[in-house]
């Protein structure tokens, strides 16, 4: 923007500042439900519910013993496979990518188990491991963990060879090199990996419940639309929505304490 | 040659794995077919007018979600990227609205469209959406504060700087969100038809498990990963087709 003849050239008053901030956060949003809200008294659609009824909804479904019940357990599934996939993902993808016959013989393959659409996976998991906990978590696992595992192996394979030679030649341990060199030099690829993972995670969660559940998220809110509560219905869209909002949240903190080193160091050479 | 030889060993060897451990009965036939029974019954598929009929439905969806996904994203991203307040205004929408699984709305399309192809394409078209627009948005507020100087002062109309400031920007970007959302949308429509029903290879994938024909979901699951390998072969080809002119590409292709 060109801050010649504006009132930006001025410094402002930081609080006019702050509101303006507030403002332009809040304000599409606060707009949309008002909207939303005057529209609701209206509309007649039986499909859509007004913002009071389906915050009302929401208090009466989710908070209370079915938060214990059926979210958390879906929750805990989800982190229970993320984790596993990052770190099956982050490992898998460390040896692949140093080892350079390694790579070659299972690019292929890898890049078509990744073509697979992962909620195809679950019918698959359902025969093998039967309808348990652990056929969801698997299934998370297989379909979260190909976005890690690839982006992992080209992060290792991008490690600056100067770098690598000069560890090479100052003896630094194998450990020291993993530890020190070789997985923070792929750690902004590792986090794409694990962003794109979030998201896959997140779907497979709730398929897998919709699919083979008789409790959980995915399960309530299939239950809820095939018995017309359509309030309930959307308050558990808008639960699944604030889930993955949270999640977003968490792994944008997490992210930007990990790759502080790197944005700092792409600031400077931008400079 | 030796990355072709190389890979096509890592994929018999996965074919030679996968049809011992029935074999050795570590898993037992009923749940793991052997691989040959698997890639026998595809054969058999591939002359049946009625598979083929089935992958046209679900790519006819994809392709019809996708289509109308980027649309929207071009148009909207463009406007929104362009203009700074809009920009500021609409972020913390879109970062709210981004995040959410696109299948918590499968409940809501069966509500409002039946278990129909519309149904299936509210899902596509929401999430192929967020992967155009949010690069459209990056590629658009990318262009280069000197050169957009320039072109104002040179006084280039707006069609001209859309023409051959912003969108030569923006074409990595989009090219970028496009390839992204082309597998979204493959997942989706698949996903979609294994829980929502309208016709097409995701009923088929969930008629087989039902009925206890695990040859055929195999054979079918391989199928569905054939056709994402193709959409993403496909999609990097014209990727690297437009941005032909790009540095990225060049550089690419000098250092080889």
């Amino acid at each position: 923007m060109t801050a010649v003849g504006t009132g930006r050239a001025r410094p402002r008053d930081l609080g006019v500042q702050v509101a303006e901030n507030v403002l332009f956060a809040v304000g599409l949003p606060v707009l949309a439900v008002g909207l939303w809200a005057v529209w609701s008294t209206r509309s007649t659609n039986r499909f859509l519910v007004g913002p009071r009824t389906l915050l009302d909804a929401f208090r009466q479904t989710w908070i209370g013993p079915a938060f214990a019940d059926d979210v958390l357990p879906s929750v805990y599934r989800l982190l229970i496979g993320l984790f596993t996939s990052i770190l099956l993902g982050v490992a898998a993808g460390v040896v692949i990518g140093r080892f350079r016959p390694l790579r070659e013989i299972l690019e292929p393959l890898l890049e078509f188990f990744r073509a697979i659409p992962p909620p195809v996976l679950i019918p698959v998991a359902m025969l093998l491991l039967g309808i348990t906990d652990t056929m969801k978590v698997v299934v998370i696992v297989s379909g979260a963990i190909w976005p890690i595992l690839l982006n992992t192996i080209e992060g290792v394979r991008a490690t600056d060879s100067v770098m690598l030679e000069t560890a090479y030649s100052f003896r630094i341990s194998r450990w020291d090199r993993l530890w020190r060199l070789i997985l923070p030099a792929a750690s902004p690829r590792i986090m794409t990996g694990v962003r794109q993972a979030l998201s896959v995670a997140l779907i497979l969660m709730v398929i897998s419940e919709m699919f083979a559940s008789s409790a959980g998220l995915g399960y309530r809110i299939a239950y809820f639309q095939r018995n017309y509560l359509i309030a309930e219905m959307w308050s558990g869209i808008l639960l699944l929505g604030l889930i993955g909002v949270v999640l977003a949240v968490v792994f944008g903190v997490v992210e930007r304490r990990v790759l502080r080193w790197y944005h700092g160091m792409k600031e400077v050479t931008r400079a | 040659m030796r990355k072709i030889l190389l890979g096509a060993a890592g994929l018999l060897g996965f074919l030679v794995v996968w049809q011992l451990i029935p074999t050795l009965g570590l898993v037992d036939p009923h749940y793991l077919p052997y691989a040959t029974d698997v890639f026998g019954r595809l054969a058999e598929e591939v002359r049946d007018l009625a598979f083929w009929r089935r992958v046209r439905l679900t790519m006819t969806s994809w392709a019809i979600g996708l289509t109308v996904a980027t649309l929207a994203a071009v148009a909207l991203g463009t406007v929104i990227g362009m203009v700074p307040f809009l920009r500021r205004a609409t972020h913390t929408t879109v970062e709210f609205l981004r995040p959410v699984p696109s299948v918590a709305l499968i409940p809501l399309a069966v509500l409002m469209f039946g278990l129909q192809m519309r149904a299936a394409l509210v899902i596509i078209v929401y999430a192929a959406f967020w992967q155009v627009f949010v690069q459209v948005i990056y590629g658009v507020a990318d262009v280069d504060t000197v050169a957009r100087d320039t072109a104002r002062s040179f006084g280039l109309t707006r069609a001209e700087r859309l023409r051959y400031l912003v969108l030569p920007t923006a074409l990595p970007y989009l090219m970028t969100g496009l390839r992204l959302g082309a597998a979204v949308a493959l997942i989706l429509a698949v996903t979609a038809e294994m829980v929502i029903g309208n016709p097409g290879l995701g009923r088929m994938i969930e008629l087989s498990r039902s009925a206890g024909d695990a040859v055929g979901l195999y054979g079918l699951v391989v199928v569905t990963g054939m056709l994402g390998l193709l959409v993403n072969v496909v999609f990097r080809f014209v990727e690297r087709r437009s941005l032909a002119w790009h540095q990225s590409v060049l550089a690419d292709e000098a250092t080889r």
